[in-house]
């Protein structure tokens, strides 16, 4: 599964090798870009959240 | 024969509760097959007219915008119906399809006094809807849910009213915020959308509704809302603001969420807060992938929750923290639960990848740097919260060592009815495409754009696969601003009434005083002996009459 999935991440990234670039920015034309923004930006979300939940988060029965 | 759609499911409802077996298994399939009918063959144009109060209505106006939306939720009500055949409180389907009827009734009005009844009766319809769970928790919810809306019906009341004072028109069309009556409208939709800071009120109140009630709920308020935006508020720079606040807060909610149907909840406010960016975006492509992204949520999102709620029909649990593990005896409802995730995620091949793209083309066309980089973090962020994280909760991670048969054929039946319609439009998109209002010649199947998604997508699996840790369940939730009414507001009522009974007392003695006063005065008057107490003999009431007669007729002749 985990090899399946490895294999998965690996062939994104290098199928941009074979597509043709149609760029709304410059930005979207470094190798692997969407890759690496993806990751970043669900790092960074998560890590919001973890820290949201440290101020927010209460028992399940707080209402109750 | 009445021709209007959502009149036939209102009248469903209105049948239904005297129908049982067979007649109402034929009714409540027919009907929303009838709407659907009736509202893909309806020609364009003002159908019905009326004067009502010297304002004149057109109740029954068809264009492609409101037709999409017809359509669409007509296609639910069947679909919703179907899965809730077997539910054993019969009330919920009556107020489901009144809920889906007036919801119909708003995508079909050409004026805004007609929005505002339809708007009122749907208020009421999922409040039934809401109500149909008949728990404690559930009542208690729903009363919070009515609240909110009255409040917002009460707004869009104020803003009518504003709006054909000013401008002696009731047609809806399309307003700027010029008037304060426009800014209440604006507010009206937008409670009804779940745009933050009033959003709290969806996660509160319709995960409490019964396995089958959330299907209809997530369908029907949000996305009347969002038509309501797309025809009177394209273009408005606000909403871009707006969405993209409503996004992110969907997703870190979300990602904190230990409910299984409140993460899919929050995932609602997210997904509409794609279609409000849209909006605010206002060119056609991006008001096409508002009105595509619409359609295509309605189908995935009571997929999502179709599955949901077969695991909780069969197992009575909704928190990750007791599931998981359910693959191994339900495979089908993983398997169409997975399908919806996927089309949520925008995965190629699935129908979200075709609706939500066109309005990243819009901000990547419109040069808006900021919100196509957000649109792109928010989709991996949907991905993060709704693709991976429900499924992985649900169906794999530890095993729970619950082997649930898989759920009733019906509801088997319209959850493989609705994973086939999300891959569906998303290989063969065309006639989505030929429904929306503007004409488009977008594709979204190139190359670079299958790649970049693939990379976006599988790389935020990536991230919540490293960071597991981080989001391991735990038995919590997580304040949100209905605290404010669910905990500051009776917290200070509380002690508002303490000080006030405190002031009571210490004044006790002076107001017994003046209560023994006024007591004995009202003895006085209207007790046995009193002049309004006693007995009159009919002939006073001849003279009084007469001796007002008399004083009218001479105040006539004084004051002339």
């Amino acid at each position: 599964m985990k090899v399946v999935f490895i294999c998965a991440l690996l062939l994104a990234v290098l199928a941009e090798r074979l597509v043709e670039a149609q760029p709304h920015f410059a930005v979207e034309k470094i190798f692997g870009g969407y890759a690496l923004y993806g990751f970043a930006a669900c790092a960074a979300l998560i890590a919001v959240a973890k820290a949201l939940g440290l101020l927010l988060k209460r028992p399940d029965t707080y209402y109750d | 024969m009445i021709d209007h759609p959502g009149l036939w499911l209102v009248a469903a409802a209105g049948l239904l509760p005297f129908l049982a077996g067979r007649a109402r298994f034929v009714v409540a399939l027919a009907a929303p097959l009838t709407a659907l009918a009736l509202a893909l063959s309806i020609d364009d144009g003002v159908h019905w007219r009326a004067q009502f109060l010297g304002m004149s209505l057109s109740p029954f106006a068809v264009d492609a915008l409101s037709r999409l939306f017809a359509v669409i939720f007509s296609l639910m009500a069947f679909a919703g119906a179907l899965f809730a055949l077997n539910q054993a409180r019969r009330l919920e389907l009556c107020a489901a399809f009144l809920y889906a009827g007036s919801a119909i009734g708003v995508t079909l009005a050409g004026d805004l006094v007609t929005v505002f009844v339809f708007w009122e009766v749907m208020a009421i319809g999922s409040t039934l809807v809401i109500w149909s769970a008949a728990t404690p928790a559930g009542y208690r919810a729903g009363m919070r849910y009515l609240m909110v809306h009255l409040f917002g019906g009460m707004l869009l009341f104020a803003g009518v009213a504003g709006h054909v004072l000013e401008t002696g028109d009731t047609a809806f069309a399309r307003m700027t915020l010029d008037s304060a009556s426009h800014w209440l409208i604006l507010a009206a939709f937008l409670v009804n959308a779940g745009a933050w800071p009033l959003s709290s009120w969806l996660p509160d109140a319709y995960p409490e509704a019964t396995w089958s009630g959330m299907v209809f709920l997530s369908a029907f308020t949000t996305k009347t809302a969002v038509y309501v935006l797309l025809r009177g508020f394209p273009g408005t720079e606000l909403l871009v603001h707006v969405g993209l606040i409503m996004v992110f807060y969907g997703i870190v909610y979300a990602l904190l969420e230990n409910d299984m149907r409140r993460i899919l909840a929050y995932s609602i406010v997210n997904q509409v807060g794609f279609m409000v960016i849209g909006i605010g975006i206002g060119t056609e492509m991006a008001l096409n992938g508002a009105a595509a992204h619409a359609f295509t949520h309605i189908l995935y999102k009571a997929l999502l929750l179709m599955s949901a709620g077969s695991v909780l029909l069969v197992t009575g649990r909704r928190k990750c923290t007791d599931l998981g593990g359910l693959i191994h005896s339900m495979p089908l409802t993983a398997a169409c639960g997975i399908v919806g995730a996927l089309a949520i995620s925008a995965f190629p091949l699935t129908s979200g990848f075709v609706s939500k793209s066109m309005i990243a083309q819009a901000a990547g066309d419109e040069h808006l740097f900021v919100v196509w980089m957000l649109l792109a973090a928010a989709t991996a962020g949907v991905f993060l919260h709704a693709g991976i994280k429900f499924p992985w909760f649900v169906f794999f991670q530890k095993d729970s060592g619950l082997r649930p048969p898989e759920p009733p054929w019906n509801m088997r039946a319209a959850m493989l009815l609705l994973a086939a319609l999300c891959i569906l439009l998303g290989v063969y998109y065309q006639p989505l495409y030929r429904l929306l209002p503007y004409a488009t010649q977008y594709e979204p199947y190139t190359g670079f754009h299958v790649v970049s998604q693939l990379q976006l997508l599988l790389f935020s699996g990536l991230a919540f696969f490293v960071m597991l840790g981080w989001l391991r369940r735990t038995l919590t939730l997580t304040l949100d601003l209905d605290w404010l009414y669910r905990r500051l507001a009776p917290r200070l009522a509380a002690r508002a009434a303490l000080l006030l009974s405190n002031g009571l007392a210490s004044s006790e003695i002076g107001g017994q005083r003046a209560w023994i006063a006024i007591d004995r005065l009202i003895r006085r008057l209207h007790g046995p002996q009193g002049v309004f107490g006693r007995t009159w003999p009919s002939g006073a009431m001849g003279v009084g009459v007469m001796s007002m007669l008399l004083a009218l007729l001479l105040s006539y002749y004084l004051f002339q």
